[in-house]
Formats: structure tokens, sequence, C-alpha cells
């Protein structure tokens, strides 16, 4: 069962990623990229962090890329001249393709991560009670910095939007 | 067969040379810009595996903060995109080269 | 008194230093006769040496004095030594008596020239590199004083280098010495290898292990050859001796005739333990020396300019001196070289005062008649000329009369007949060149004949000293033939048999006195006599037959030198002058030029090539930045993995 569903959110991540990164138009891709967040999602409730599948479609479908939906429709972004010289273009298919090569052959040679095979997972493992204890004990100052870090973010996106001479 | 972690990890590979792929062969900036997502995502992915596979749950923190991260980074970066709209005109990245021999 | 040998050397050169830093407000009297004291020192000292060889016992006649260790790389060792035996002993008198005479000449002959200090500088330089290298006691440096006296040749033959014919003759005679040279130094380099040693009291016992005849020795010989066949103006090598007479005439005395010229014929005498070792390249040496000496006394017969005639006389005596070289007879060889020595430099003076009284004419065709007004002058050329064309009694008939008779006694009959035929060209000529210049009406121009007057006694008294030395210095080796002792061959036999081998060549010096040798005398003679006959009917008696014979093919081919030069210069000179052409243009400007402007282009080529991976797209420095990390990646793992 598991082994089927994995196949089947593997195969739709990847044949989603690809279409994001050919189709022409950036709506498009924009909608071929919140699938492939779905799938991924579905891949963290595989790998037992129902929470943060949670967080991924809340976040990341639901916010990221709805703002990433709203600029291109508020600028009406249209398709644009996507010519890239060839030999570029194959300088960076092949680097791709060797990127992808060396990551496998590193996998397959690298005897500790064979080593881990399937274990049962400890008791509660990806709880929201769980990561919430470790969260706000043992990682509380990284939390509190990411909450500035995110208020940084507003403020300097307002900042940088902000036509000069306007309140 | 069990899915081992080495799939998990391959699989995460895939999908960051897609992402890379993107990154070096579109024009568009958008595009660019959500293979850069892509590839955080792969990321997110391993370190989801690892954890698991270690019973470790510092994993799935760590991911838990590269949301946080990213979310603040997407906000900005696209309001610098903004800001070349409006100076340039044009999403297309050619137009970003004053770095030239 | 062994000990002061090194100032034999010393005063010319002190003489050098002196006139070249201190001397340039002296007066020329004080220059002149400064320089012609240094001479004379040498001369005395040199005088001295005699003396105590002389005390010395007859088989121990030898001594070396170390200046200094010169060269000592690894097992090459060429000390700066000066050897004193009966040979050196013989050249360092001759050179240094005549060169003092000759200073003495030149302080008359060079009166008013503007480079009269440069002039004695140059000359005093001659005498110490001419000394030094018949003194050396090795062949290195013998070799030193050989550039040296060739060098000093240079700067005298174009002493007067604001003409450029003579500055292009004094090129032309150092051009063809270095050939020369270059024959030389292979030998030298040869010696070293074959005996490891240059030094001449080194190479005689080592020369046991060699068979005679080898094959080695005879190159060596042979390569000495050419070094001596150019420094003695031998043919092919002979062309710049004529040319060299654009120099003063004493120069053309004392470098050209007397001492410089003769250094090739020294060398082989002093290697005679080498060559009396290899019969092929004595055979070599008599053949060209044979003939030489009939080739240049043809030319003799119908030069028109008093020097040149002198010119090629020199060329035609030395090949008579190699003749004796060829046949074993050093001893004959190194007299004739003395007698020479004492005649063609008289002759030269002569010649000088000649031209000096004719306010710088040269061509004998407007000569004549000078008898009267240069009486000295006249009587003491006519001393020379008996001498060099063999008159009994005369210092030349013995050395000249011992050379035919060793070429006809050790068998070389047809060398033997051209150094008679030899003869008879040389008395014509001579006596040609005295009935032309001294005898007759005058036909030179109006003004000549007013300005014509005898030379100061500065000029005269050197002649007449060399006269008598033309006169008697034969007897020195009268043969016992005429009743004699032959004290000269005697003298130098311990230095000419150095070697074994070199006995079973020469046999004994004192032979029972055969009929044959009277023979031969009464042969030399009556040739003599038929040549100054000639001379006299057709220049005296002014017979028809000169004017007929110079309208042939024959004479103008001879007139011409047999265009020897026209050949050199078809032959040699123009295709290394279109093959250095060629080479400047092509290889210099394209091949080396091309190969480092070419590596500065290619370097050019490849920053214009490398400069368009700045392109300013970011997403090109993006994939760059991807390879580069795809590298690391490619690294880490082979690190890890392997």
């Amino acid at each position: 069962m598991e082994t089927v569903l994995f196949i089947l959110l593997a195969l739709s991540s990847i044949l989603s990623a690809l279409l994001v990164i050919t189709t022409p138009s950036p709506i498009a891709s924009a909608l071929y990229l919140v699938v492939t967040f779905f799938c991924i999602a579905g891949l963290y409730v595989l790998l037992a962090a129902p929470l943060l599948a949670a967080i991924q479609i809340i976040v990341y479908a639901g916010a990221v890329l709805v703002l990433v939906l709203f600029v291109i429709m508020l600028l009406n972004l249209k398709r644009i001249e996507e010519k890239i010289s060839r030999g570029w273009k194959s300088a960076g298919i092949v680097v791709t393709v060797l990127l992808v090569g060396i990551s496998f052959a590193a996998i397959a040679a690298s005897t500790a991560v064979l080593v881990l095979g399937t274990q049962d997972v400890p008791i509660g493992f990806g709880k929201v009670a769980t990561l919430g204890q470790l969260l706000f004990t043992q990682y509380l100052y990284p939390f509190e910095v990411v909450s500035v870090l995110l208020l940084l973010a507003i403020v300097g996106a307002v900042a940088i939007i902000r036509k000069q001479g306007s309140s | 067969m069990t899915i081992q972690l080495s799939h998990y990890l391959l699989l995460s590979a895939v999908l960051f040379s897609i992402g890379v792929a993107g990154v070096l062969t579109r024009k568009n900036l958008i595009v660019i810009f959500m293979a850069l997502e892509l590839m955080m995502n792969a990321v997110n992915l391993s370190f989801v595996a690892i954890a698991r596979y270690m019973g470790d749950a510092a994993g799935q923190l760590i991911v838990f903060f590269v949301i946080c991260v990213a979310a603040a980074e997407v906000a900005v970066g696209l309001a610098i995109l903004i800001a070349l709209w409006r100076h340039k005109g044009s999403m297309h990245i050619d137009t970003l080269a004053t770095m030239k021999w | 008194m062994p000990q002061f040998v090194f100032l034999i050397i010393l005063f010319p050169l002190f003489g050098v230093v002196v006139n070249t830093f201190l001397t340039r407000r002296w007066s020329e009297t004080a220059i002149g006769w400064f320089s012609s004291a240094m001479v004379g020192a040498s001369f005395v000292v040199s005088v001295a040496t005699y003396a105590t060889l002389l005390g010395f016992d007859e088989s121990a006649r030898h001594f070396q004095q170390v200046l200094f260790d010169w060269i000592r790389v690894g097992s090459f060792h060429a000390p700066a030594t000066l050897l004193v035996d009966p040979l050196s002993c013989v050249m360092v008198l001759v050179v240094s008596g005549v060169s003092f005479l000759i200073h003495i000449y030149s302080i008359g002959y060079m009166h008013g020239d503007l480079g009269f200090r440069r002039y004695f500088i140059f000359l005093n330089l001659f005498v110490f590199f001419m000394l030094l290298l018949v003194l050396g006691n090795n062949f290195l440096l013998m070799f030193i004083g050989w550039e040296g006296v060739g060098l000093c040749s240079y700067l005298l033959i174009g002493f007067w280098y604001t003409d450029e014919a003579k500055a292009t003759a004094g090129k032309k005679a150092f051009i063809v010495n270095r050939i020369g040279d270059f024959g030389f130094l292979l030998a030298i380099f040869l010696i070293w290898s074959v005996f490891g040693t240059v030094q001449f009291d080194e190479i005689i016992p080592r020369l046991a292990s060699f068979p005679i005849g080898s094959g080695v020795i005879t190159a060596i010989c042979l390569l000495l050859f050419v070094g001596a066949v150019g420094k003695s103006a031998q043919f092919p090598l002979y062309v710049w001796l004529p040319d060299a007479m654009a120099g003063p005439t004493p120069v053309s005395a004392l470098i050209h005739a007397a001492t410089m010229v003769t250094a090739g014929v020294y060398m082989v005498a002093r290697a005679n333990f080498l060559y009396s070792m290899a019969p092929a390249a004595l055979e070599v040496v008599a053949i060209v020396g044979g003939g030489t000496a009939i080739f240049a006394a043809s030319i003799g017969l119908v030069q028109n300019d008093i020097k040149k005639v002198l010119a090629y006389s020199t060329v035609s005596q030395l090949g008579y001196m190699f003749l004796a070289c060829g046949v074993a007879a050093y001893g004959a060889a190194i007299f004739h070289l003395v007698t020479h020595a004492f005649f063609k430099a008289l002759l030269f003076l002569g010649s000088g005062n000649v031209i000096h009284g004719m306010s710088g004419e040269q061509d004998i065709r407007n000569m004549g008649g000078l008898k009267a007004k240069m009486p000295t002058t006249y009587w003491t050329f006519l001393a020379g000329t008996l001498a060099i064309a063999g008159i009994p009694g005369l210092s030349g008939f013995f050395s000249k009369d011992e050379i035919l008779w060793k070429t006809f006694e050790s068998g070389h009959y047809t060398l033997w007949v051209v150094g008679v035929v030899g003869a008879l060209f040389t008395a014509f000529y001579m006596f040609r060149l005295l009935y032309l210049t001294f005898h007759g009406p005058f036909r030179g121009s109006r003004s000549q004949e007013h300005h014509l007057h005898e030379s100061p006694s500065v000029m005269t008294v050197p002649l007449v000293i060399l006269a008598v030395l033309a006169i008697i210095g034969g007897y020195i080796g009268l043969t016992p033939a005429l009743g004699g002792a032959n004290v000269f061959e005697h003298w130098l036999h311990p230095v000419v048999t150095q070697g074994a081998q070199a006995h079973a060549l020469l046999g004994e010096t004192a032979h029972d006195v055969e009929g044959l040798e009277y023979l031969i005398m009464l042969v030399s003679v009556v040739v003599a006599l038929l040549g100054i006959w000639l001379a006299r009917s057709g220049y005296l008696r002014k017979a028809a037959w000169p004017g007929k014979l110079s309208k042939g093919a024959a004479y103008k081919t001879i007139l011409n030198k047999y265009y020897v030069d026209q050949i050199y210069d078809t032959v040699i000179s123009q295709p290394t002058v279109k093959i250095s052409e060629v080479m400047a243009q092509w290889f210099d400007l394209g091949v080396i030029d091309g190969l480092v402007n070419g590596v500065a282009a290619f370097f050019g080529w490849v920053a214009g090539w490398l400069r368009r991976l700045q392109t300013g797209f970011v997403q090109n420095y993006a994939v760059l930045m991807a390879a580069g990390i795809l590298l690391i990646l490619a690294s880490l793992f082979y690190r890890v993995f392997f």
C-alpha cells in the first residue's frame, strides 16, 4: 500500500515539476507548482509528518503561491520571448543531468544511508504535541527569531514597493 | 518492496535538479522564482525523509523553519520583482545585463 | 739571467700602455724614440738570452719561465709560460731586431701624420703579440699571439681608415685570416682531446703511442696547416696580402714581410714533432708551398705597383719556406725566414723611400732614373735585390739554395723544378723592378721630378744596417759543401729533432759532401743569372719583346691575378650575401619575429576569446556557478568513496 502511494505521488510530483519549468505561460506554471506542492504534502504524510503536510498546504500552496498569482495577475504578465542560445541551453541541461547523475552515484554508494532500513517510528513521532513540545522548549530561540524575521520581511517588502514621495 | 530512505533521497535529488534546470533555462523571472521554490521543497523533502528514518524529530523542525523563511523570502522577492517591473517594464531576465564585458 | 725573459714581452707592452695613457702631449720625436727604445730594450734582452743559451750544454738548451697559472679547469691545464730554446731565440732576435729598425724608420716615414701616436701604439702592440707568439710554450698561448698579430695587422692595414678602400683591405685581411684561425682552433681542440695537453714539452713524450702516418695526427697537422695558410698567405688564402699594401709601407715591411706572415712557418717548424709523424701532411705542405711559390712569382712578373710586386714576392718566398718544411728541412725553412726578413724588410723600406721621394707615386711605369737622386736607397735596394735573386755570396743565395738542395735530396724532383723556375721568375721580376724604378730616363711628372729627394738619415740608416745583414747574414748557414760548418742548422738541431720518429725522416744533418750538391748550386746560379739577363734585355736595353708579350691574353690574365679575387667574390662572397639577405628577411623577420609576436598574439587571441564569458547575463553566470559546484561535488565524491 505504502509503496503504491509512494510511486504514485513521486511520479506525479516529478511530472508536475517538469511541467512547471516547461510551460510557457506563467499562470500555468504557477498552477502546476500547486499540484507539485500537494504531492509533496502527500509524501510528508507518508513520512509520518502530518503537521508539516498541513503547514505545507496552508503556507506554501495557500499563501506563497497565492501571492505569486496575485503578482502575475496584478502586473498582467504575459508570456515572454523565451529565446535562449543553444549553447547556453545545452550547457544548462548538461549540468542538470550531471547533477542528477552524481546524486544518484553518491546515494547508491553511501553505505550509511542503506543501513537505515524501515524502522518503526517512535510513539508520537510527528504528532502536533511532540513537535510543539520541542518547539517551545528546545527551539524557542529560533522560534522567536523567525517571528522577528517575518516582521522584517513585511517591512522590507513595503519599503521596496513604496513609490518615492507617497506615504 | 519497502521504500527505503534512498528512494526518497533520489526523488529529492530529481526534484532539485529539475528546479536547477528551470533556473538555468527559463527567461521569465517569475518562472525562475517558482523553480527556486521547487528546489527548496526538494530539500525539505529530503530533510523530512531523513528525520523519519533516523527517528529524530529535529529534521521536521528544520523544515518548519525553512518554510517560514521561504515565505518571508517570497514576500521580499516579489516586492523586488515588482520594483524591477516598474523600472524596466519587462520580466525578461536578459534585461538585467549591466555587468557585460 | 733566465728569469728576465719576461722582459722581452713586457717592454713593448709597457710601451703600449704608456703611449695610450700618458703621451698625448708628447712631441712626435719623443713618442717615436720612446716606442723604438722599448723594442730596442726587448732586443737587448733577447741578445742576453741568446748569450745565456750559448752557455748551456748543447742538449740542454732550453728553459721555461712560468708567468702565471693561466687556465686550470678540470684536467685542462694551460699555463702562461715562456719557452726559450734555440728556435724561439732565433725568432725573438729577428722579430725584435728588425722591428727596432723599422720603428726608427717609421719616425721619419710617418712624420706629420695625424695618427702618429696611434701608429706607434699599434706597432708596439704588434711586437708584443708577435713575441708572445714565438715565446709561448703551448699552442693556446701561441694562438693568443696569433690572434693578437691578426688584430694589429687589421688595425694597421686600415690605418688610414677614412679611405674606404684601405679600410676594406683591413677587413679582408682579418676575415681571410679568420678562416685559417678556424683551422688552427680545430687543431688545438683535436690536440687536447688526443693528447690531454696543449704544451709542447708534454706532447712529445705522448707521441710514442701513435704509429707514423697516424690518421688523427695527420688531421691535426693538416688543420694546423690551414691556420698557417691563412696567416702566411699561401694559396688559396693569400688574397689578403696584396691588398694589405694599403697600409703604411713600414707596416708592410714589418708585418707583411718580416714577421707576422712568418708565424705560419714558425708554427710548422715548432710543431715538427707532429709533422714528422705525418708524411702525408708534409707532402701537402710541400706541394702547397711549392705551388704558391711559382704561382705568386708568375703574378709578380707583370705587376706595375712597386709594393704589389714585393707583396707577391713575399707570398712566393713564403712558399719556399713551406716547401722546405714539407721536405722536413725545418732548419732550412727558418734560415730562409731569417734571411728573407732581412732583405724583404730592406726592399720594402727602400720602396718606402721611393714612394716618399716620389710624393706618393707607386706606379713603376712613372718612375725611372732615381739612381742618381737617391743613391743610398739605390745601393741598399740593389743589395736586397741581389740577395733575393740568389746571387752567390749574399744571404739569399745560401738559404734558397739550401732549400732547393734539400728538396732535390729528398727525392721531390718535380717540386725542385718548380722551385728552380720560381727562382728564375724571382730574379726576373726583381730586376725588372730595379731597372724600371732606378734606371733609365725619368718618366714621372714635372712636379714629382722637382720634389725628388733622398730621405733623411732616420730613414736611410736602418736600410744600410739591413743591407749589411742581407749581405753577410747568410754565412751563419754556410753549408759544408762550401767549406762552412752550417752553424745555423747545428744551432737548431736539438729543436727540429724532437720526437724519436723525427730521426728516421731527417737523418743526420752532417753528411758527406756530394758532387751533386755542387751541380744543384750551379743550376740555381745559372737560373738566377738568366733571369737577370732577361730583365736587363727587356727593361734596361728596352728590347721589343716585353711590349709584344703584353698584348697577349696570357698577360692580361696574369695582370688580373688570374681573376682569383673575382672568382672568390662570385663563388663565395655574393652567395653568402644573398643567403644573409634571405635569412634576414625570411628567417629573422618571419620566423623568429613571427614566433615572438605569435606568442603575444596567441595570448591576445585567448584573452579575446575568454572575455566573452563575461556576458553580463545572470543566467550564464548561474550556469558557470552550477558547473563549478558540480566539480566540487565530484571531487568530494571521489575523495569520500575512493
